[in-house]
Parts: structure tokens; sequence; C-alpha cells
């Protein structure tokens, strides 16, 4: 419509003809423009600035790595974001557009993060992306999203201390896990002294950093803290320290397949979760890592997220059951699952209060903006872009679900600079 | 740190944790043999050795999957099936690879190693596309979980010593095979001196083949017993290769005993320092040590004396 007018308006006024013709082409356009508004508004209105939006299709990005160490983690978060599209599609889409999605693999590689990015931005010109997964490939990509001021819906749980105004964080930060697991520890359990145990890189280093603070204000003790590098498969000394030490609760941020070889020699060892001497309290054991440590090996742990398959509300139900039938019976999902799924609703929800796809104007309208449907419940966004939402503590059962034992009154207000625990 | 503790509490942490260090030994010689020969007498480094053993580790979890839905009276004995099954699997793989691959590479060391990590890049693919991104659990016997409760602290893993038992029957079994059997003296000629075993008329291609196969059945035995320890999934194997070749190394590339030795230093250092530091900081120091006895003995602890 902006196009007619303007052509109209160029024109010498001294030519009747084409004086006339313009005035109808005018009149019709206004016509075809308040017909069509009822439904889709057009294009020129809702993007401004050269996004791959079409009268009846929008582009967005799909960011994971789907080969690569890195693929066992993201491939459900994948899964997530293209149920997401299709339900939003099934829906009637996003302002009446239906969504078209692009999809690179990162390949577990951070600077193809990066690489990948840029193509989504300047080559697809995407609405949007979802993706990342692990913090080392976020901050690869983050020079580029602020460059050519994209959009990162970011699914996992990590570390905190990062705020952009091109990303919102769909995960918890550290302190949303952290803090209400050691509360319920020490309120429901008794829990007097903690064992904190992590692989070592940045993510279960800051968290345990929050935790210890958060100890040591309760007036409690920590009697060890270990780090093992990424992929270490003998837990054989850590686990006699840990017996010698006698913690309450061993406080475990461990990932990767060093999950499967520390849960299988604890039990090795003769240790039964199930007793609760020590209790284990993880936060980085979702109902996907179970699967490859065996039910059997964890049975009796607890793990402090927002999210487990098992919780008990109508909206996780659809959201199981739809997962389930569009990937398979077999299927699990974890905590990083659902954040994932929770990315491309949001940004419909935002991109419709904006009445425009512009980055720009999305950003301005995010705070706020609430999913009354999510499968955890009902998330806000918040305005530092994180998400205000639940902590529950799940605990493992032998066939590899979590059954839900408490969960936080309150939603948990996302703190990504905790101050005094830095 | 030992404020407190009765003398009878330390006397069994010390003797668990002995233990650790032992069943650390286990895992290290179980890993480092296969390469070991196939570095040592073939000097053809094989950097797809972690996928071997994964792919052992696969086989074993098939087995268990078969033996559960079609046989299940006899789960308790699967284990000793699959690893038999992963010999000969992994030792098929091997012989096919060195025919197709290996063969033509000889003399160019640096070319097997990059060949030989493309061919682990497209294993681990493989089984990403075979068996899916995410990990497997391998289910266990009754039997081999738990622990025997041997006093009232220590507890001995199950699981711990029956890899011990299987590393040294393979260490022994090997070394039957390589010094007291006449295909073992074949392998040592023509790795003594190429040219001079062929002229005495021994298939040396043959011999080559026989022992890359070697190489990877016992990778393919080690990967069946790791499902016990540790994590099955197309990029498991990485986890190994670092300590495998740091063992194989250290411990001179042409001797089996060599190897062993390596394997026993490293394990008693690393879990011993693990139980007094922090598992990165023994990680460094261990490998810190290693590197500086290496600058002084560049062939390792024990070299195989040739006239070059």
């Amino acid at each position: 419509m902006g196009t007619t007018t303007t052509a109209a308006g160029r024109r010498p006024l001294g030519k009747g003809i084409g004086l006339r013709k313009s005035l109808a082409t005018l009149a019709a356009s206004i016509m075809l423009a308040t017909s069509v508004q009822a439904a889709v508004p057009p294009t020129e209105e809702v993007n401004t600035t050269g996004l791959a939006v079409t009268d009846d299709s929008v582009k967005v990005g799909i960011l994971h790595s789907i080969t690569g160490t890195m693929a066992i983690s993201e491939i459900g978060s994948v899964q997530a974001e293209k149920l997401a599209i299709q339900q939003i599609n099934e829906s009637g889409g996003v302002l009446g557009r239906q969504i078209e999605f692009v999809q690179e693999d990162g390949a577990s590689d951070w600077p193809t993060f990066a690489e990948k990015t840029r193509k989504l931005l300047r080559q697809d010109d995407v609405a949007a992306i979802f993706g990342c997964w692990t913090s080392a490939s976020r901050k690869a990509v983050l020079p580029v999203m602020e460059q050519y001021n994209g959009m990162l819906y970011y699914p996992t749980f990590y570390e905190g201390l990062e705020q952009s105004p091109n990303v919102i964080y769909t995960g918890q930060e550290a302190t949303q896990q952290i803090l209400a697991g050691i509360d319920w520890a020490v309120k429901e359990k008794g829990a007097k002294s903690f064992y904190l145990l992590g692989s070592d890189y940045i993510w279960p280093r800051t968290s345990n950093k929050i935790a210890r603070k958060h100890i040591d204000k309760l007036g409690l003790k920590v009697v060890g803290e270990e780090y093992y590098p990424l992929g270490h498969t003998q837990f054989n000394s850590v686990i006699n320290k840990i017996k010698l030490k006698k913690p309450d609760v061993i406080f475990a941020s461990v990932v990767g397949g060093s999950n499967v070889a520390f849960y299988k020699q604890m039990k090795a060892a003769g240790v039964d979760f199930t007793e609760e001497k020590p209790l284990l309290l993880t936060i980085s054991v979702t109902e996907d890592e179970i699967r490859g440590i065996g039910g059997e090996n964890v049975e009796g742990i607890y793990a402090s997220m927002k999210y487990f398959q098992s919780l008990d509300n109508p909206n996780n139900k659809d959201f199981v059951a739809a997962f389930k039938e569009a990937y398979g019976d077999d299927m699990v999902i974890g905590d990083v699952t659902q954040a994932a799924y929770l990315g491309p609703w949001l940004w419909k929800f935002a991109v419709e209060k904006a009445g425009s796809f512009d980055i720009d104007k999305i950003r301005e309208v995010f705070a706020g903006i609430e999913f009354n449907k999510a499968p955890e419940g009902y998330v806000r966004i918040h305005e530092n872009h994180h998400l205000w939402s639940k902590t529950r503590i799940g605990r493992a059962k032998t066939d590899g679900q979590y059954d839900v034992v408490y969960e936080t009154q309150e939603l948990m207000e996302p703190d990504p600079f905790p101050e005094g625990y830095q | 740190m030992f404020d407190g503790y009765t003398t009878s509490e330390l006397m069994s942490i010390f003797a668990m944790q002995g233990f650790a260090g032992l069943s650390l030994f286990s895992v290290f010689v179980l890993m480092a043999l296969g390469l070991a020969i196939i570095f040592g007498q073939m000097g053809v480094i094989n950097m797809a050795h972690g996928e071997f053993m994964i792919l052992g580790a696969y086989t074993t979890y098939l087995t268990s999957g078969f033996f559960q839905s079609y046989m299940p009276s006899l789960f308790g004995g699967y284990f000793f099936i699959a690893m038999i099954l992963a010999f000969l699997i992994c030792a098929a793989l091997g012989a096919l690879i060195e025919w197709l691959m290996i063969r033509h590479l000889y003399h160019r060391p640096l070319d097997t190693l990059l060949a030989t990590w493309g061919l682990s890049l497209i294993m681990q693919q493989a089984y990403r596309s075979i068996f899916g991104a995410r990990e497997v659990g391998v289910e266990l016997p009754e039997w081999m979980m738990g622990a025997i409760q041997v006093t009232d602290l220590v507890e001995l893993p199950i699981n711990g010593l029956f890899v011990m038992i299987i590393a040294l029957s393979i260490a022994l079994g090997v070394y039957l095979l390589m010094y007291r059997s006449s295909w073992g003296k074949k392998v040592r000629a023509v790795v003594q001196n190429r040219p001079m075993a062929e002229a005495v008329g021994i298939n040396s291609a043959g011999v080559d083949r026989m022992t890359f196969a070697l190489g990877c059945g016992i990778a393919g035995i080690a990967g069946a017993a790791f499902t016990m320890i540790g994590s099955t999934g197309p990029s498991s194997g990485q986890a190994y290769i670092v300590d495998t070749f740091l063992v194989v190394v250290f411990g001179g590339a042409q001797s089996l005993i060599g190897t062993i030795v390596s394997a026993f230093g490293i394990s008693q250092a690393q879990s011993t320092m693990e139980f007094f530091l922090s598992g990165s900081m023994a990680k460094v120091l261990t490998l810190l040590v290693v590197v500086g006895i290496l600058m002084l003995r560049p062939e390792g602890l024990m070299a195989l004396k040739v006239r070059r």
C-alpha cells in the first residue's frame, strides 16, 4: 500500500487520465487493505527492516548441533522447537503468516555456530533464531547477534552473569536452580554438610560458587569441592573421599559421559541413593541423561529443575502426548527440551503484542509477555530477558522418570547478576 | 585431613584407595594393549582406537538387548558372549580396514595418523546415524552390580574386580601369543627387520593384517568391559584416547612390558594425587611428570634395543 500512494503522489497532476487512474488504484488499494487487515496486516507495516517476511510466511532459523559430541543433548531441543513451530502454524501462524524454518548445524564447534548465525541473519534474513546449547556456543554467537541485531531464544539452564538485548533466556539462570534446591535440602532433609562435585568448566564452577555462598550464609558446612575434566571416567578416588567425609548432601553438576561413569561407579561402590546417606542433589541430570546412565543406577537421586516430564498439569499432558506422537513413544523430555519448546511461542506472543516482526519493536514489549499454556505451568518474561518460573525437586525412579516431591510456592525471580554471590 | 578418624577407618580408606588405583591400572592396561600392539609392532598410529572400543561397547549393548528379548533365562551370562562377539567383530573390521586403507600407508606414519583420524570421524558419525546421538544404557546382569562387603567400611566393587580379571587374562594371553607362539615370533621378526623376515619366507603382509586385527579385537573387548564403568555413545571413545596414547608413549612404543609398567605408574600416581588434590590438578600434575620423564627419556620407559 505504501508504494502505491507514493507513486500516485509523484505523478504530475495535470494529466486527467493519469490522476483518475491513480486515484482509482489508491481507492482500490485502500479497500483491499481494509478487507485484508482483519486477517493479515500488510507486510510493509510489520516488517520495516528487511526480514524474510512475505504476505503469508515468515522465516526463522534453528541452530543446534546435530553432529558432533553435543548432538546428544541438542537434538531434543531441535525436536521441541519444530513441534512448537508446527503447532503455531496449525493454529494460524504468527500475524497470519506461516512459519518456515531454516535449520543449520552448529556441529559442536563454536566458530561454526558464529558463522551459521551470520548466514542466517545476513543471507536468510530470519526473524528469530532458536538455538545454541552450551554457554561456549552462546558466547560465540553473541557478538554476531548484537552486530546484526538478531534475536536468539536460548533454551539451556546456564551460569547467569549475562543479559544481552539480543537474547531471550528461556532456561533458568544459576540462582533459580540452586538456591531453592539447597533450601529444600536444608529444610526438608535437615542437611548440614555439603560436598560439591562438578565437571571442570564455567557452569559447574559458577554454580558451585553460588551454592557455597548460599551454604555459608545459612551457617552450614561445605566439606569438599572437586572438579574433574570433561569426559573423565574414573571416579573411584572421589568416591572414597566422599565416604571419608560423610557429607549429608552431594551437590553434583557433572555433565556428559562423565555422568554415566560417576553414577555407575557410585552404585558399584555400594552407595544406595534410596537410603539418602548421603543424599545426592543434582542440577545436571535430566530424563535425557538418565537414558544413557540407566535408571537402576540413579534410583533415589534428587534433581533441582524447573520441568520434569511427569509434571501433573493439563498443559504438560498435552505437550507430552504431542511430543510422543511426533517423535515416537520411547522419547523422553528433559528440562532443556521443554525450555526450547517455549522459544517459538514466546516469540509469537511478542510479535503479536508488538504488531511487528521488527526486532527493535519486539524488544520493547518483551517484559511481561506470558505463556499460560507452558508445559511447566506458567512463565513470564522478566525485564532482564530471563523467565520467571518455579523451581521443582524431583526424585529419580528406576524407569528413568522423576517423581516431583516439591515445588516452590511462587515463581522464582531470575537474577542473572546475584549480589553478594560473585 | 585425617583428624578425627580412627586407625581402622583410615586403614580401610587406604585399602579402598589402593583398590581404586589397581582398578584404574587394569582399565589403563585394557585400553592400551590393543594400541600398543598396533603402534609398537607396526608403527601405525591408530587414532580410531577409541571408536573400535565403542564398537565393542555397542556390540555388548545389542547382545544384551537380544538376550533380554529372546533368552532372558541366560541373561546372567550374556556378558561373556558379548565379549567374544566384540572381539570377533572388531577384529574383522580391523582386518578389512587394514586391507582397504592402512596397508597403502606403511612407511608414512603421519599419513596413517590423518587417515585413521578421518576413520574415527566416519565411525562416530556412523554410530550416530545407526544408534542415535544419545548415549545408550547397557543393562548388566544382577551379579555384576554392587560390591563385596569385606569389612564394615571396606567395599570392593564387583565390576572393578571383573575388569581386573579381564585385563590380567588378556595381558597374559597377549604375552603367550607374542613370546611363546610361532606366530608371535614372526611378528617380532617383522618388527626387527622386515626385508630379512620376508627373505626367510615370512608373509609380512599377512602378519601385518593379523596384528592390526588383533589390536582392534582387543580394543573391542576393552570396549565391552567399559560398558560396566563408563558411557556408551557415539563419541565416548574420545574420552579414552588421550590416556591410551599417554600410557603407550610413556611405556616405550615397542615394548609390551613397558606399556604395563607405565600403566601401573600413571594409574598409581593419578589415583593417589586425586585423593589428596582435586581431580583436575591431579591430571595436570600427572601429565607434567610424564612430560618431564619423556624429555629425559624420549624413547619411553622401556625401549627395545634395535640396531638402526
